[in-house]
């Protein structure tokens, strides 16, 4: 049994420090259960995701201690999740240290392009899973040591569904939406809306060539979530990143930290 | 497809309980699921069926009790169901709404012997 979280065998999960050794987990747990006879009703009255959100409080309180922003970013696949953080992690170098821990259900694609930019990053393969989980990210993290005042990134396994019942820890949700995908995405998938604090819309610098509406997909969104936040941005042209750059700032109290 | 994960949960807090008593066997497990609780039943019937196969929930009676999404609009207290989250507050269209009832996801109850 793993001795910090007591987990038994994540066999279809798998964790990989990009750049250093492999993270493996083979446990077994196995109960004896004694016999006897007689009906007993138990009284369980427990949340199903319990365990996971014990350990994504478990996260939460590391992060704090340590003012780590914990970002979980969320989105289909292809809205540029990767792209902007390769952005990000080029334009702000040097001004926060950056951990970036990614989410896919195979490869480490994503890890070696965020390596790539000098980051320390470690790759989730869920194997056959939709959505990360807190148990995944404690684990990452372990391996990471993210010193104090960062900035992680979680860039979630690209899915608008699942992703959303799984609190990972995080401080705040980001939901990332392309201007080519449909504009009614927002009430289509309200879930991951409705549990999100700030909505990036991505590839503005295509908006004229898409039939996509900037007022139309803010309305549907505001009607899930009235307290959500936009930033328009397009990682090609750089347009409107330093909204997004100056968003990060103010969430990290402590500045000059490098 | 979280419903598998969602099912595999369950079993793990069925187990862990069992467990905890003398008893050998699950007979049957109540559980809550909300309108909004983002759980398709189709398929966590579907992954229900697969994942319980060789676990002390193979033969144990499934009860769910469904539990009506019901919000509170912030804007003039109207209480109303909710069958989606992006729909407005019947009464004055406005869409600040809290969620009182409809997020459940909970194992209720189980009957052991």
């Amino acid at each position: 049994m793993c001795a910090t979280c007591g987990c038994d065998a994540n066999a279809s999960s798998s964790i990989k420090h990009i750049g250093e050794h492999d993270h493996g987990h083979d446990h077994s747990q196995h109960h004896d259960h004694p016999h006897s006879h007689g009906k007993t009703i138990i009284e369980v009255e427990k949340d199903v995701l319990h365990e996971n959100n014990l350990l994504a409080q478990r996260n939460r309180g590391y992060f704090d201690a340590k003012n780590i922003l914990a970002l979980n970013l969320v989105s289909s696949p292809g809205s540029g999740k990767t792209s902007l953080l390769e952005r990000t992690l080029t334009d702000m170098k040097g001004e926060f240290p950056f951990y970036v821990i990614e989410g896919d259900q195979q490869t480490t694609r994503d890890a070696d392009r965020i390596h790539a930019t000098g980051t320390k990053v470690a790759q989730i393969n869920t194997g056959k899973g939709c959505h990360l989980d807190a148990h995944m990210i404690l684990h990452a993290v372990q391996g990471m040591k993210p010193v104090e005042n960062a900035i992680l990134f979680i860039e979630n396994v690209g899915n608008l569904v699942c992703p959303a019942m799984f609190d990972l820890g995080e401080k705040e949700r980001v939901v990332i939406i392309s201007v080519t995908e449909g504009d009614d995405k927002p009430i289509k998938y309200p879930d991951m809306f409705h549990t999100s604090t700030l909505c990036i819309i991505n590839k503005i610098d295509l908006l004229p060539y898409v039939p996509f509406s900037l007022d139309k997909v803010k309305s549907y969104a505001r009607q899930v979530n009235p307290a959500l936040e936009f930033i328009e941005v397009s990682c090609t042209s750089g347009e409107g990143l330093s909204g997004w750059y100056q968003w990060l700032k103010e969430k990290v109290p402590v500045t000059e930290t490098v | 497809m979280h419903e598998l994960s969602i099912v595999m949960s369950i079993l793990d807090i069925a187990e862990k309980e069992l467990a905890k008593s003398n008893a050998a066997h699950i007979e049957e497990i109540e559980l809550e699921i909300g309108e909004l609780s983002g759980i398709d039943m189709q398929a966590f019937d579907f992954a229900w069926q697969q994942a319980v196969k060789s676990t002390k929930l193979e033969t144990a009676d499934k009860i769910v009790t469904h539990i009506p999404g019901e919000g509170l609009c912030m804007d003039c207290e109207t209480v109303f169901p909710m069958h989606e989250l992006y729909k407005p507050c019947p009464v004055c269209g406005h869409h600040f709404i809290t969620l009182l009832k409809g997020k459940e996801l909970r194992v209720k109850s189980l009957v052991i012997n």
